[in-house]
């Protein structure tokens, strides 16, 4: 994931573990694609929005899509976060159009993991900063269907709601505990649940104690 | 590209005078301090000085002084070391799990051996709230002092918003506590890792009991510092060996850190009136400058800070984004930022002052030092507002300000 050739950016402010951003990390940050400049414009367009500034990052998406084809053809966003999550929703943006655009569904199954992979990879710990971006975009397609007057193809969030914050759901959980999350830091290290919204910690405690157990017996 | 380096409480660079104070000790007067031969005698000599020398800076006895490899270590051995010794010898049974109060605004070298004195069941433990300076109210610690108190950890100045605590007073109340209960407890630490350079560091001013330096933030070398430990005062060390710095942290003294640390203190002290005022002047012109931008918010006391110490909160946008810009531009910054720690929360220090998440992700702090000039700040000055238009005009949060006492 890392590249050992580059030159470290910037250190933490515990001074002891640097992180190296890919080329094509720093070019999307310094030079991101697609930003929103005037939302008056896009009034009329179908958006999404995921997370806050308490929990560290908020993402907004904006997309037109081509009725006919249900491609996207214009996507447009605004990001409060790091460099990572600025990078991560460039790329998503330009991930969106590229080739004559996504199909609507296409887009639905985007991951996080496709966009940071497009990225060159981000260093492990800020993984979580690039979670959000694919959550908009679902948000702003589930928004046209809406204003479409297609309701039979809006599809909530598979899963129920834990953190309103973040849209992390119950089943977000039960995936990031399969994928080796075994304490709360390491669960919110991959979802960002419960940053800034501590009150749905127990719950969060609870559906994780309930996922290892279920897959990995009481420990 | 130009380098103006605003991080000096993450480190200083080494003072060139520090430096060729050490030279000698690596390859000339090499010897171990505990050999009877001419060499060894010659770094015992060294070390002697260097020890004196940092006693006399503190108004203390040479004896009082152990060498470690930095603040880190110095916090550990005072506040490991003090509760181990009252535990394992001189409390009675019924006190096997003594109090220990500190402020919420401490360093992660106090938070964390305490947290896991607290963690292994050793100690209970209260944290102390701050004002929204992050300063500690003298009257709550003598509320939350109790018969099983054996120590008080409160910082001599925070690193991250600067703002300096009043030990001398809650030095002084300690001290009359002890007389009114006639008892040795508690003793009085403070981590005073980022005053040093800066500060007066008479312990016999501030009654405190241990007292942890470090060389990497006054311009010495990294990997040493120093603990204070007042005569009297026991405690179980954590490092065991060859009993070298009065059995208190065995391994054969690090002779050129020791000079180099016990020259930096020297001359930081020596020559601090002339250079506090010099940088309050920078500091303040940062502070003024940096307000003008919409917005913002001074994080920490607006007198009562270290001289160096700038840390500002910019709405709606996230610190590192701006960190990372300033970098690009020369200008090296940190952040209490999230996305900056190893953890998912942002600073521990701004949210203990009471402000919101929020405005802790957006804050920014820029630390001067002795290379610092005026035509720096003004450079900061002229790129700031840009970064943080910029920034904000990718931001999809604009939040009202009354989110942002």
């Amino acid at each position: 994931m890392k590249n050992p050739t580059l030159e470290p950016d910037i250190l933490n402010r515990a001074g002891d573990n640097g992180w190296f951003y890919s080329d094509t990390v720093k070019d999307h940050f310094f030079n991101p694609r697609n930003f929103m400049r005037d939302e008056s414009a896009y009034a009329d367009a179908a958006m999404g929005m995921v997370g806050s500034p308490a929990c560290g990052d908020a993402m907004k998406v904006w997309i037109r899509v081509d009725p006919a084809t249900e491609r996207i053809i214009d996507c447009k966003w605004k990001t409060f976060g790091c460099g990572s999550a600025i990078a991560s929703t460039s790329m998503l943006s330009v991930m969106a159009t590229e080739n004559g655009g996504l199909t609507l569904d296409a887009a639905r199954h985007l991951r996080p993991q496709d966009v940071t992979a497009r990225l060159g990879g981000l260093p492990a710990r800020k993984i979580h900063c690039s979670v959000l971006g694919d959550k908009a975009l679902r948000a702003a397609v589930n928004d046209w269907y809406r204003r479409a007057g297609q309701l039979e193809k809006v599809e909530a969030e598979a899963g129920r709601v834990v953190d309103a914050l973040t849209q992390v759901t119950d089943q977000d959980i039960e995936h990031a505990v399969l994928d080796g999350a075994d304490t709360l830091e390491k669960l919110q290290a991959k979802l960002k649940v419960g940053i800034g919204n501590p009150a749905c910690l127990p719950e969060v405690e609870q559906l994780l104690r309930f996922y290892t157990e279920k897959y990995f017996g009481k420990q | 590209m130009q380098s103006i380096y605003l991080d000096h409480a993450a480190t200083t660079p080494l003072d060139k005078r520090v430096l060729a104070a050490m030279l000698p000790f690596f390859t000339q007067t090499f010897g171990n301090p505990s050999s009877f031969h001419t060499p060894g005698l010659r770094a015992k000599e060294a070390l002697a000085a260097a020890r004196k020398s940092c006693a006399t800076i503190l108004n203390a006895h040479a004896d009082e002084i152990v060498f470690t490899s930095g603040g880190t270590e110095a916090d550990n051995l005072a506040l490991m070391g003090v509760t181990r010794m009252a535990t394992l010898y001189s409390l009675p049974s019924t006190l096997s799990h003594p109090h220990i109060i500190a402020s919420a605004v401490e360093h992660p070298a106090v938070l964390e051996p305490l947290a896991a004195l607290e963690k292994s069941g050793a100690i209970e433990l209260t944290l102390l709230p701050v004002d929204k300076f992050g300063r500690v109210a003298p009257d709550d610690l003598v509320h939350a002092l109790r018969p099983d108190t054996i120590l008080v950890s409160i910082m001599y100045a925070n690193n991250e918003i600067g703002t300096i605590e009043p030990i001398a007073e809650i030095g002084r109340l300690l001290l009359k506590w002890r007389k009114t209960h006639d008892t040795p407890y508690p003793y009085f630490h403070s981590d005073a890792c980022q005053a040093a350079g800066a500060l007066a560091l008479d312990v016999e001013k501030s009654h405190v009991d241990l007292l942890a330096l470090n060389g990497g933030k006054i311009y010495g070398p990294k990997g040493v510092g120093c603990l204070f430990v007042r005569r009297g005062l026991k405690l179980e060390p954590l490092v065991y060996g060859g009993g070298q710095e009065r059995n208190l942290r065995s391994g054969t003294e690090n002779v050129p850190g020791i000079v180099g640390f016990a020259t930096a203190l020297e001359l930081v002290q020596a020559e601090k009136e002339r250079e506090n005022k010099r940088l309050t002047v920078l500091r303040d012109r940062l502070i003024q400058g940096l307000l003008k931008i919409p917005k913002t918010r001074l994080n920490g006391h607006p007198t009562e800070r270290l001289p160096n110490n700038v840390n500002v909160s910019f709405m709606d946008i996230e610190g590192e984004a701006a960190v990372l810009y300033l970098d690009a531009l020369g200008i090296f910054a940190s952040t209490g930022s999230a996305c900056a720690s190893q953890t998912l929360d942002p600073s521990h220090v701004i949210l203990a002052t009471g402000m919101s998440y929020e405005a802790a992700h957006g804050s920014i702090r820029f630390t001067l030092g002795h290379g610092t000039k005026k035509t720096d700040i003004d450079y900061v000055l002229k790129v700031m507002p840009g970064i943080i238009e910029k920034l904000r005009h990718m931001s999809p949060v604009n939040l009202d300000m009354k989110y942002f006492r």
